[in-house]
């Protein structure tokens, strides 16, 4: 188990006072201390850490949300900020002398632009919210995580999350083109807008994917697409993932770009096909299915070529969707998969590496051998089009040292995505689970230079301090320059 | 006469930036100097040229990854790619030529340091958005990587983004990862004729508005129309609103049709298909209309792309300015004479007032040096904002060595 820092004794003795001072800023019940109540706030998707909150504080307004702000910043209280709680990297978890600002209430969608092709939302909209309010006009928005009913768009922008669009769609980064953004100084920012760049400094990409520790996301503009006309799927199996992965690379290769390519191994199939019966082959080691959108003309056409070369990279079932309903069916059992391993094991825990996709072999089988030494099942299910790995290891946290198998098991593969010229995280955010690897991918000086930018937004490290980085500095510290005046400079460095 | 340092190696441009750090020392940082005319002027006794850090140093066709260090040429880029039938989807603009550089002759590092996009960046995003990985040094002299290379990645803060579009203000550039795709199959164009600007903007919104995934719309008054060099369109004779579709063959062929069915009704069109169509996008997306125009200010302007009609409209009626759009009016290239009030502010009072109302900003892309230092080059920012960007370009740089004063007076 990884820790968080020790309280800060000092404002847990304040609470009382705190909770007075918030009461004036945010009204009602907007600022919530009863322990039993609190418990709702304890932990987020990452379940295996949980922590009450000190106080949870629910503002309505950015004026609210600046005040707060502020008033933390001025006495030096931690804030965390939360979407709808579903980080699976213990994103929002809370801190025992740190208050919770919960973006709940931000719950409307205050302008629907189809002229600019753009919403502009409060952050506490679900995902699918967004959608939701723009279909009636044929349109949607792309980026479409699993978590999508429940999901925040704020947690989103915080994450950079993804969905199986991504590889034709882009990530949530993709997608924004504004925010108003409140700095734990309460200064209150818009960036971007409704037009495509915003100016200055990349504040809105550096922004997302931030998992809240520079400032807190009070709205949010998102670009909006068009349905496609049609859409359709094909389910290919595979006596083996290296085929699997073969027939991945040679449709990219052929300079296809699918609007979705997932693949599934046995264990992921089977457990998916016992849950929601979706007609999956029992006897294949690899699934995949490539979704074609666009006009029928040009859909037809690729799911002719991509057919033609699963055949050639050794396929042995293959359906394409004639319909509907059935391109629906062959995504229910992926959309599933987590749950659909949720009943096969008491608890799993989800991993979220990057790996260069022809990389994907060696990964399966190394992940197969530390199945084995770990003692542990796992499933892989996988964004197959751009690498995104997401292993499911399967455990009892009711047997005493399971938990923590698991976790080193988890670690050895994220270490092991990272040897392969792959990441740590490809969408879930390092949070609390991924905070003290970050040393496997990045450097001293790498992790320096990252912790100088959160300086110069919040100097005092007072927003979601416990995540991302594995030990912060003060930002004094990482400020000062080693001087070496004097010396006689690059002696060998070419110049003219 | 300034020194020039000519780093080979980002260990050598890591001692370099330390030097001029540890000694307060300014250091102008050039990838291949073609687009050394944008921006605020700089001067400074130092340069960092990034010529002999160059080439390819990993290029995986199948894995849609391409690094190379930061002085690799553009055009080696795109011959390495086209070999591959792969592309950079953000379509970069070549503006060294605005600039009075030959054509083609940037470098890679400069464009993501410029952030530039062309046409399809309604469809695929711009630099910014295939911006994988890097390796840099900041303005501490400190050698760090950001990002990776591979598309999904969420691990720590994206400072490839940050890096796209900050002139070399933040960090020295010394290798840098990008996605890549693949070319599509065919490329098609329709276009509509002797459209008024606002009728152009409707066209665009409705092509923009189908699911036929368009992937340019600019519209050329016809005075612009006139001077590109694509016979097909010059010969119009008129203004000429242009919709870009592309992919495989019978998707291309049927979106065409389609589109031309459905504007129709807006005014007579006509198609450009393959060559003729890369042409025209091409001028487009180097602004080659507005190239020669003499004794202009030039101006990029940004805007909510329905605004697009009417902020030109506002500029056009107090100034003899020439101008067309792209990114379905999202995008405002337009050159304004410098005579009268324009002759002390390159027009920037104009062309700033013409966007309060619907956002977005102008950046002047080229006037002469003297009016790009005392107008502001990049649109001036609310107090909020400048304060941040300084707080962001001290955590990079504390001493302000690396293009000072190129984006912004004093930074
Ligand atoms: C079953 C399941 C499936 C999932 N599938 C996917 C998937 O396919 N793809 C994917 O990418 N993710 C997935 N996730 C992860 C998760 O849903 C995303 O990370 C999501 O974006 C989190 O949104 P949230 O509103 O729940 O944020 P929270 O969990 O509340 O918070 C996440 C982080 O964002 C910060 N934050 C939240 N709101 C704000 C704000 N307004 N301003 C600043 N910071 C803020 C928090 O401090 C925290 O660090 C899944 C999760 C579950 C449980």
């Amino acid at each position: 188990m990884l820790r968080m820092p020790e309280p800060d004794q000092a404002v847990v003795s304040r609470r009382e006072a705190i909770a007075e001072a918030l009461r004036a800023i945010v009204p009602g019940e907007g600022v919530i201390v009863d322990e039993a109540a609190l418990r709702a706030y304890e932990s987020d998707g990452l379940t295996a850490y949980r922590q009450p909150p000190l106080i949870a504080v629910l503002p309505q307004t950015t004026e609210q949300v600046s005040e707060v702000l502020r008033y933390c910043h001025e006495n030096h209280i931690k804030v965390v900020p939360r979407g709808a709680g579903t980080s699976l990297s213990g994103g929002a978890l809370p801190l025992a002398d740190g208050i919770l600002l919960g973006l709940g209430k931000f719950n409307r969608i205050l302008d629907v632009d189809f002229a600019n092709r753009c919403v502009v939302a409060q952050p506490g909209v679900t995902n699918l919210g967004i959608t939701d309010a723009v279909a009636r006009a044929g349109f949607y928005y792309a980026p479409d995580p699993s978590s999508q009913i429940a999901c925040s768009v704020g947690g989103n922008v915080a994450e950079n999350s993804g969905g199986v669009h991504c590889l034709k769609y882009g990530l949530t980064t993709n997608n924004v083109l504004g925010l108003e953004i409140v700095l734990i100084d309460g200064t209150i920012l818009r960036v971007g807008g409704k037009h495509l760049d915003a100016g200055g400094y990349d504040i809105l990409g550096l922004m997302t994917g931030s998992e809240g520790l520079l400032g807190v996301v009070t709205e949010v503009t998102l670009r909006i697409l068009k349905s496609p006309e049609t859409a359709r799927a094909l389910l290919l199996g595979f006596p083996s993932s290296e085929q699997a992965g073969d027939c991945v690379a040679a449709v990219i290769g052929a300079g296809i770009i699918a609007g979705g390519m997932e693949m599934m191994d046995r264990p992921a199939i089977h457990a998916a096909e016992d849950f929601v019966h979706a007609g999956y082959p029992l006897d294949v080691e690899a699934l995949l299915i490539v979704e074609l959108d666009g006009p029928k003309a040009e859909v037809d056409h690729l799911i002719e070529q991509v057919s033609a070369i699963a055949k050639a990279s050794g396929a042995v079932t293959s359906r394409a969707s004639t319909s509907e309903e059935e391109r629906l069916t062959f995504w229910a059992g992926r959309k599933a998969a987590f749950p659909a391993v949720g009943r096969i094991s008491p608890d799993y825990y989800c991993m979220d590496g990057t790996i260069p996709r022809g990389k994907l072999p060696i990964v399966l089988g190394r992940i197969r051998e530390m199945s084995e030494t770990y003692g542990l099942r796992v499933a892989n299910v996988f964004h197959a089009g751009d690498g995104n790995l997401h292993p499911l290891i399967l455990y009892d946290a009711n047997e005493p040292d399971e938990l923590d198998r698991a976790e080193r098991f988890g670690a050895e593969i994220l270490k092991l995505c990272v040897e392969v010229g792959g990441v740590l995280t490809g969408e879930h955010g390092v949070g609390v689970e991924k905070r003290d690897l970050m040393g496997t991918m990045f450097s001293e000086a790498d992790l320096n230079q990252q912790q100088r930018v959160k300086c110069a937004f919040d100097p005092d490290a007072l927003l979601n301090p416990g995540k991302v980085f594995p030990e912060l500095h003060r930002c004094a510290e990482l400020g000062r320059i080693h001087v070496h005046r004097g010396q006689l400079p690059f002696p060998d460095l070419p110049r003219f | 006469m300034s020194t020039t340092f000519r780093p080979e190696t980002i260990e050598q441009v890591a001692e370099a930036v330390s030097w001029a750090a540890a000694e307060e020392t300014p250091l102008e940082v050039i990838g291949h100097g073609s687009m050394r005319g944008f921006g605020r002027p700089v001067q400074t006794g130092y340069e960092i040229d990034l010529s002999a850090l160059s080439g390819i140093t990993l290029y995986e066709p199948d894995e849609l990854v391409l690094s190379a260090r930061a002085g690799t040429p553009m055009a080696e880029i795109r011959a390495a790619l086209a070999e591959k039938n792969q592309h950079l989807a953000f379509e970069p603009a070549d503006l060294g030529p605005l600039y009075g550089a030959a054509a083609g002759a940037g470098s890679i590092g400069g464009v993501l340091a410029c952030n530039l996009a062309g046409p399809r960046r309604i469809k695929a995003g711009a630099a910014r958005d295939h911006f994988l990985g890097l390796h840099a040094v900041s303005g501490r002299g400190e050698a760090y990587k950001s990002g990776g290379r591979v598309v999904k990645n969420v691990t720590g803060y994206d400072l490839c983004k940050l890096l796209a579009g900050s002139h070399g203000t933040l960090s020295v550039l010394a290798e840098v990862t990008v996605k890549v795709l693949p070319v599509p199959e065919k490329t098609r164009t329709v276009l509509l004729h002797g459209l008024d600007d606002a009728g152009a903007g409707t066209a665009m919104q409705r092509a923009m508005n189908s699911a036929h995934e368009v992937s340019g719309a600019a519209h050329l008054p016809a005075s612009v129309a006139a001077v590109i060099g694509v016979p097909r369109v010059a010969e119009v004779g008129a203004a000429v609103t242009a919709v870009r579709v592309e992919g495989p063959g019978v998707s291309v062929d049927y979106r065409c049709a389609t589109l031309r069915r459905e504007l129709a009704d807006l005014g007579e069109t006509s198609e450009l298909h393959s060559d003729n169509s890369r042409l025209l996008w091409e001028e487009v997306r180097d602004v080659r209309p507005l190239l020669s125009a003499p004794d202009t200010a030039l101006w990029r302007l940004s805007v909510p792309p329905s605004a697009g009609p009417a902020v030109a409209a506002r500029i056009a009626a107090e100034s003899k300015a020439l101008y067309y759009f792209d990114w379905s009016g999202g995008l405002i290239w337009l050159a304004l004479p410098l005579v009268g009030s324009a002759a002390a502010d390159a027009g920037a009072a104009l062309v700033r007032g013409a966007l309060t109302a619907s956002g977005g900003h102008a950046t002047l892309i080229r006037a002469p040096a003297e009016l790009r230092a005392a107008v502001p080059v990049f649109q001036p920012q609310d107090e909020p904002s400048a304060a941040l960007t300084a707080r962001v370009k001290d955590s990079f740089d504390p001493n302000r060595v690396l293009n000072p004063g190129r984006m912004y007076a004093g930074l």
